[in-house]
C-alpha cells in the first residue's frame, strides 16, 4: 500500500540531490540551473502528493503556478547565460567577478 | 507486491537515478538528457497520484519546451568541460554529507508523523476528472493569479528577447518600431476637399 510518506520521501531524496548538485557543480552555471529545476520538481511532487491525499485540488493549481514561474525563470536565466557567454566566452562562475570592485 | 507499488518503485528509482546523473554527469548534454529522464519519471509518479493534467503539462512544458531550451543553450555554447570540473571531487564529501543528512532528517520526520495519517483519504475521489477539477479551480477561485501567471510569462518573453536581442547593424534599413507607432494619419495622408462633379 502506498502511503503519503512514500511520495514525500521520494520528494525529499530528489530535493537533496538538487541541493547536492548545487554544492558539487558550483563552477557550472548550466548545471546549477538544472539542479534548481530538480529542487522545484521535488517541491511540486510534495504539492501533488498532499493534494491527492488530502483530497484538495488547490495544491495542483499551485503546482501549475510554480511551473509557470519556473519556466519564466529558466528562460531568463538561460538568456542571461547566453549574454554572459557572448561577452566573456565562458560560463565559469569564477570568471564572473566584475562586481568585486 | 501490488502492481501500483511496483510502478511507484520503478519510477522513483528512475527519477532518483536520473537526478543523480544530472549532478554527476561529465558532459552537460548528458546532464540535460538525464534531467529529461528524471522529469518523465516524475510525470509518471504524478500520474500515479491521479494528477493527470499536471503530469501531461510537465511532459509538454518541461520536457518539450524547457529541456529543449536547455539543450539549445548547452549545444550553442562551446564550453570547456575540463575547467568546469575543477574541484568537483573536493566538494563531494561535504555535498554528499549534507544531502544524506537532509534525507535522513526528512525521512525521520515524515516516517514518524505521517505514516498512516492520511490513509482515510485514499480512494475517496469525487468522481470528477482531474482536468475538469483543476480547470474549474483555475477559472473561478484562482482566476486573478492565473492571469498574473500569464503576465509573468509575458515578462519572461520580454526579458529573454531584450537580453539576447542584438541592436540592428548600421546601414540596416529596418524602421524603428517606436517611430512607426508614433506616426499620425496627417503625416502620411493629405485629405483634399474637391467640389462634387455634376452627375449626368
Amino acid at each position: 500500500m502506498l502511503t503519503l510518506s512514500h511520495y514525500l520521501i521520494l520528494a525529499a531524496i530528489l530535493f537533496a540531490i538538487g541541493i547536492v548538485g548545487i554544492f558539487l557543480n558550483r563552477k557550472n552555471l548550466i548545471v546549477l540551473l538544472m539542479s534548481i529545476e530538480l529542487v522545484l520538481l521535488a517541491v511540486n511532487t510534495n504539492f501533488v502528493a498532499f493534494s491527492r491525499f488530502m483530497n484538495d485540488v488547490d495544491g495542483q493549481v499551485f503546482v501549475f503556478f510554480i511551473l509557470v514561474v519556473a519556466a519564466a525563470e529558466v528562460a531568463i536565466g538561460l538568456a542571461i547565460l547566453v549574454v554572459l557567454f557572448r561577452n566573456l566566452r565562458t560560463v565559469h562562475v569564477d570568471d564572473l567577478d566584475q562586481l568585486k570592485g | 507486491m501490488e502492481f501500483k507499488s511496483f510502478v511507484f518503485y520503478l519510477f522513483s528509482l528512475l527519477a532518483v537515478f536520473g537526478a543523480l546523473r544530472v549532478v554527476t554527469a561529465r558532459n552537460p548534454v548528458h546532464a540535460v538528457l538525464f534531467l529529461v529522464l528524471a522529469f518523465v519519471s516524475a510525470a509518471g509518479i504524478w500520474m500515479l497520484l491521479e494528477a493527470e493534467f499536471l503530469a501531461i503539462t510537465l511532459v509538454l512544458v518541461y520536457v518539450g519546451a524547457v529541456m529543449v531550451l536547455f539543450l539549445f543553450v548547452v549545444m550553442m555554447l562551446d564550453i570547456n568541460i575540463d575547467r568546469l570540473r575543477e574541484g568537483f571531487w573536493s566538494y563531494l564529501p561535504l555535498g554528499a554529507t549534507v544531502g544524506a543528512l537532509m534525507v535522513l532528517e526528512m525521512g525521520v520526520i515524515l516516517a514518524g508523523s505521517y505514516l498512516g495519517l492520511f490513509e482515510h483519504a485514499i480512494g475517496a475521489g469525487s468522481g470528477e476528472s482531474n482536468v475538469k477539477a483543476v480547470g474549474r479551480l483555475i477559472y473561478t477561485d484562482y482566476v486573478y493569479p492565473f492571469e498574473l501567471a500569464s503576465i509573468i510569462l509575458l515578462v519572461g518573453i520580454i526579458a529573454a528577447i531584450a537580453l539576447t536581442g542584438r541592436k540592428p547593424k548600421a546601414g540596416n534599413k529596418a524602421i524603428d518600431p517606436a517611430q512607426q507607432v508614433r506616426v499620425k494619419a496627417s503625416d502620411r495622408l493629405r485629405i483634399v476637399s474637391m467640389p462634387i462633379e455634376k452627375q449626368e
